[in-house]
């Protein structure tokens, strides 16, 4: 007996996918997915809390007496609201993410795993330092790997992220200068730099001065001595710089500035290119922040947390800010006060540091090891300049000669075509590519940035490469409907930044009896 | 007829007897795209020539405009607050910054008139 | 190795398109001197297993909160993150990008920032929200500095309930940024006249609520004298779930609310990375620092978010930036928008109730306990405790007994041996009834 009741094997010959209007909004797996607030009723909970023991409050007259106004969902609500949420999320997971100045390698789930230990997760900051002893020696590991990668004396583990420890190295420069006397007005910085050097020298009192670029894309030696002066208090330079180039003159930099009795701040944003091959201690560096978020694997996580420990030369080792971890012979204790020589500057953060974040860390470290970090700045900018030697005919490469990690491109194979870096990039999103960086650095009209990291295998870049050569060859021939229509395929079009900015809509403020029953 | 004139940063300047009405030209408005919020000097402040009077901001960027002349502020333009786009649909009148006064005939004489700005424009291009 | 993708038949195609002859010569550029030329003195790489060994074994010399009876808090707090919260925010799509800078492919961050903006704007009861900021501490040197410029003043106005590591870092910001901190004494009785502190410099009132000492105040009367004087009202929270069950820093007439996120959706974890929670008045929006995700249309006119208002932000502002902040702390802001939206009205005013009933029945066996005195008339779920001997040892030995008993003052304030005997207590709802007996009992085995 024919138990298959007409059901057929094979697709039927005819249909389209083109634009399908669908009865509920959603698309076949892109699901459309309304705000927690709007779903949701009052006395629903995703919680079960055991009853609250009947005591005499000891509020005094200060207990809440408006509702906050925040939605009850059950459990299953939110789950399915937050994974749909994160269904329309690009991620390393999913594919290239070739921004450059942001390394965003793969994140290993180990390091996941691990920082969720108990013995790393439920650990109270302000445990008595015998209970803690595991954790005391995790930083003091990693301070370890971080000096001998970089060839520094001294590390600072506490800032949160790299723009905070940009500021933990220019104020160890100020204490510094101060405790000889000697204040200075003057930091210089590249035109090329990221925006958080100037607003980090601004916040520190500093004047800012800009430092020109040679046609090479580096800094113009000749110009930058020429600003040099005593009442400099240093420079703030990336190196490899925002161009994705090695400061050839770095050498002669760093000694410019020592002789007029200036300091050396590196931005470390890009050490990704270098780890294992090159310390910056050797380079003259008095302070350099490291993006434990970029260049040691630790998760973005859409935007956070990071961790941004500044390496210090020994000028500057006194200055080191509250608080550290030093090994004695009774074990790790923490150092929460001045002690001794030390001068601290300070306290920057609560507590001592994005623990978590080391943890992730250094299980990086110790899984490359010295051998699989060098091999992975190695790739690192073997891939750029694959990229870069791959596209250079049909894209205008900023400037002559291999790159480090990251390839740096303007818009000048676009001229005259009516599309701009932005529709270029809009395009690649429909292409199933996570754009790379735009507009910067400033110093290129029209700046594309492409950093693929050492975690794209070949036939990934072959696949990203040869999409771009099409878009561009594409873009050549003026087609700009195609581009300027981009993205078509996304859960969302592009979005008016213009209206978002003009009328700032920035929570919800919708009526909560209006709110209906959740899907 | 007022006259107006131009600095080379793209304000124009239009006398109204004493005071000094200020904003930006087409070609400014033009280059920095989407209007979305104007920051306007306190009424009373006194300005010289050269500082910083007001921030255009667009979606991607923020330019400081400086005062053409010396001058005390005697009124800014309230009606940019709920709408910045007036500066991109009507930058050479309703879109005005701020009114000074106290202003000296000879700084104003100083600046280019309308045929020496289009001049300069076009050697822009 | 296994994170690294490139056999060497890949590493020499790919030279070969590149036409270099090996991968030094992609170094050209650095200095001779500056060549490492082997490998640096550290260990090898090694297998997953080796790793996990080797740092369980460095897990294994702490010992868990979970382990003991723990009633330390003190800016950190030990509450239950129910299991989705954890498993939703390593979701790849979540864990692994980047700030939504491309918004169309970014509207699952985007989207879950807006809601968490409205959530802290909601349980604070102030207008407007940032995407967070890097933890509590920074969050209210961020507010000072954000009243520095509102106010054009240079002074600030700190109370001696602030938790110390917030003082210290509004003062390292103050040292060197070009301000002034007044900061009163730390006082465990929890009487501070402010008031009398403000003047025509002062640019902010910095109160913590509850105080470090567990102190709950109205400061509805100070936020007036602040505003008379043309200065504003910062209030800071370091137990954020005390607004399930207290009057929130925006009905007391607050500027500026600062505070630390922690206590909902993320572990102790050592102490970071942790959540600075950040807002403010409408009229003030223009001023805050940090990340802004606003409501939109796309081109097909269907609702979505963006950042937005980003001229305020260092790379667009540069040194005219309200701050230099790039990086917030998103993952953890997730972490707390999951957990607060399970939570829901009901939960959040339950869990807090659980905690003050806690805190009031373990205050109760203390206060009983002979020579034991509980200095607080009024806490939420912490609560300061003098003893008749110095609060480290008592803390030390009992220990030994299995119980954590708090954080003895001195820890906080090393340099005020006039503290000595005092003790931070806090119960939440991860204390059982069992637990409380077994610190009343040891306490008084142990005095």
């Amino acid at each position: 007996m024919d138990q298959s009741q007409g059901r057929t094997a094979r697709p039927p010959a005819a249909g389209s996918s083109a634009d399908v209007a669908t009865i509920s909004g959603h698309r076949g797996l892109q699901l459309e997915e309304p705000l927690i607030f709007e779903q949701g009723e009052p006395g629903r909970c995703g919680v079960d809390l055991p009853p609250v023991p009947l005591v005499s409050e000891r509020l005094g007259a200060l207990r809440r007496r408006a509702e906050t106004g925040l939605p009850g969902l059950s459990e299953p609500q939110v789950v399915r609201h937050f994974t749909r949420l994160s269904q329309k999320n690009y991620a390393i997971d999913s594919g290239i993410y070739p921004l450059g100045s942001c390394t965003m390698k793969h994140n290993p789930r180990l390091n996941e795993k691990l920082a969720r230990l108990p013995g790393f997760a439920d650990v109270h900051p302000l445990q008595p330092v015998q209970t803690v002893q595991g954790a005391l020696e995790v930083m003091d590991r990693l301070a370890h790997w971080l000096k001998t990668l970089t060839g520094m004396a001294a590390v600072a583990l506490s800032p949160g992220a790299g723009a905070h420890g940009e500021f933990c190295g220019m104020v160890a420069i100020r204490a510094a200068l101060e405790a000889r006397g000697d204040a200075r007005r003057r930091v210089l910085v590249p035109e090329s730099a990221h925006g958080t050097n100037p607003a980090t020298a601004a916040i520190c009192g500093y004047e800012i001065e800009t430092i020109p670029a040679d046609a090479r894309g580096r800094v113009d030696l000749a110009a930058f001595k020429a600003k040099l002066g005593p009442d400099v208090a240093g420079i703030m330079l990336t190196n490899p710089n925002t161009c994705g180039l090695f400061e050839t003159d770095i050498v002669d930099i760093a000694r410019a500035v020592h002789e007029v009795g200036g300091f050396f701040y590196c931005d470390g944003a890009n050490f990704n290119a270098i780890v294992g091959r090159v310390r910056p201690g050797d380079l003259g560096i008095d302070a350099m922040h490291i993006n434990l978020h970029k260049t040691f694997s630790t998760p973005h996580g859409g935007g956070g947390p990071g961790s941004g420990p500044v390496v210090f030369s020994e000028a500057l080792a006194p200055y080191v800010p509250l608080p550290y971890v030093v090994h004695g012979p009774d074990g790790f204790r923490m150092i929460e006060r001045q002690e001794g020589k030390a001068a601290p500057f300070g306290r920057l953060k609560g507590f001592h540091g994005q623990m978590g974040m080391f943890v992730r860390a250094l299980a990086y470290m110790m899984s490359h090891g010295s051998d699989g970090l060098r091999q992975a700045s190695e790739d690192a900018v073997l891939n750029a300049n694959y990229v870069l030697a791959r596209l250079k005919d049909v894209m205008t490469p900023a400037f002559p000669g291999p790159c480090m990690h990251e390839a740096l491109f303007d818009d000048g194979f676009l001229h005259d075509t009516g599309i701009t870096t932005l529709d270029f990039a809009k395009a690649m999103i429909d292409e199933g590519f996570h754009p790379m960086t735009m507009y910067f650095p400033l110093v290129v009209h029209g700046a594309l940035l492409i950093e693929p990291t050492e975690s794209e295998s070949k036939g990934s870049l072959d696949q990203f490469v040869a999409t771009l050569r099409a878009l561009a060859e594409r873009a050549k021939t003026k087609d700009t409907e195609h581009f300027h229509a981009a993205p078509r395929l996304t859960p969302r079009r592009r979005l008016d930044e213009t209206r978002a900015a003009r009328q700032p809509v920035l929570r919800w403020k919708g009526d909560p009896s209006t709110r209906q029953a959740a899907e | 007829m007022p006259e107006t004139r131009f600095t080379q940063e793209h304000e124009w300047i239009r006398m109204d007897g004493d005071t000094a009405v200020v904003g930006i030209t087409d070609y400014a408005q033009q280059q920095l795209g989407d209007i979305v919020y104007v920051e306007l000097p306190a009424v009373g402040k006194a300005l010289k020539k050269g500082d910083e009077a007001a921030v255009v901001e667009s979606v991607k960027a923020a330019s400081e405009v400086y005062a053409p002349l010396s001058g005390t502020v005697a009124a800014v333009n309230e009606a940019l607050a709920a709408d910045p786009a007036l500066v991109n649909q009507a930058a050479a009148d309703a879109g005005w910054f701020l009114k000074l006064t106290g202003v000296a005939a000879a700084e104003f004489g100083q600046l280019m008139d309308e045929a020496a700005y289009k001049k300069y424009l076009a050697g822009l291009a | 190795m296994r994170y690294l993708p490139h056999t060497e038949a890949d590493r020499r195609a790919m030279l070969a398109a590149i036409g270099a002859g090996s991968v030094d010569a992609l170094y050209q550029d650095v200095a001779g001197s500056a060549r490492l030329p082997g490998l640096l003195d550290l260990p090898r790489h090694q297998p997953e297993m080796t790793v996990e060994r080797e740092l369980a074994a460095l897990a294994a010399r702490n010992r868990p909160a979970g382990s003991m009876a723990f009633f330390q808090g003190a800016g950190a707090y030990r509450h239950h993150v129910p299991a989705s919260v954890d498993h939703l925010i390593q979701r790849g799509e979540f864990l692994t990008s980047y700030t939504p800078y491309q918004p169309e492919v970014a509207q699952g961050t985007l989207q879950a920032l807006f809601e968490f903006q409205t959530q802290v704007a909601l349980i604070s009861a102030m207008d407007v929200a940032n995407a967070s900021m890097y933890d509590g501490a920074t969050a209210a040197a961020e507010a000072v500095m954000m009243a520095n410029r509102l106010t054009r003043r240079r002074k600030a106005l700190v109370a001696g309930g602030l938790h110390p590591h917030y003082r210290e870092v509004i003062e390292t910001y103050g040292r060197w940024g070009g301000f002034t901190v007044q900061a009163g004494a730390p006082d465990p009785t929890g009487i501070e006249d402010l008031v009398a502190g403000i003047d025509r410099e002062t640019s902010c009132v910095v109160v913590q609520n509850p105080s470090v000492f567990g102190h709950i105040s109205d400061h509805t009367a100070l936020a007036e004298a602040a505003h008379a004087a043309g200065a504003l009202l910062i209030v800071v929270v370091t137990e954020i779930v005390s607004l399930g069950l207290l009057t929130p820093p925006g009905e007391m007439g607050a500027d500026i609310f600062a505070a630390e996120g922690q206590s909902i959706g993320n572990a102790l974890n050592f102490g970071g990375p942790y959540l600075g929670l950040f807002a403010t008045r409408d009229k003030y929006v223009r001023q805050m620092p940090g990340r802004l995700a606003g409501e939109t249309v796309d081109a097909d006119g269907r609702r979505g978010w963006v950042l937005t208002l980003s001229t305020r932000e260092q790379h667009i502002r540069r040194e005219k930036a309200t701050s230099n902040i790039c990086t917030n702390s998103g993952l953890c802001a997730l972490a707390f928008t999951i957990h607060l939206s399970l939570l829901g009205e009901a939960g959040f005013t339950h869990l807090a109730s659980l905690n003050h009933a806690r805190a009031v029945q373990l205050a109760e066996k203390l206060g009983a306990v002979k020579g034991v005195t509980v200095l607080n008339p009024a806490f939420f779920n912490e609560f300061t405790v003098r003893l008749p001997k110095p609060a480290g040892a008592v803390v030390d030995r009992l220990l030994e007994r299995g119980v954590l008993a708090g954080v003895p003052a001195q820890r906080l304030w090393p340099d005020r041996p006039e503290l000595a005997d005092l003790l931070l207590v806090a119960a939440t709802e991860t204390n059982t009834e069992a637990d409380l007996d077994l610190f009343a009992g040891a306490l008084v085995e142990v005095l």
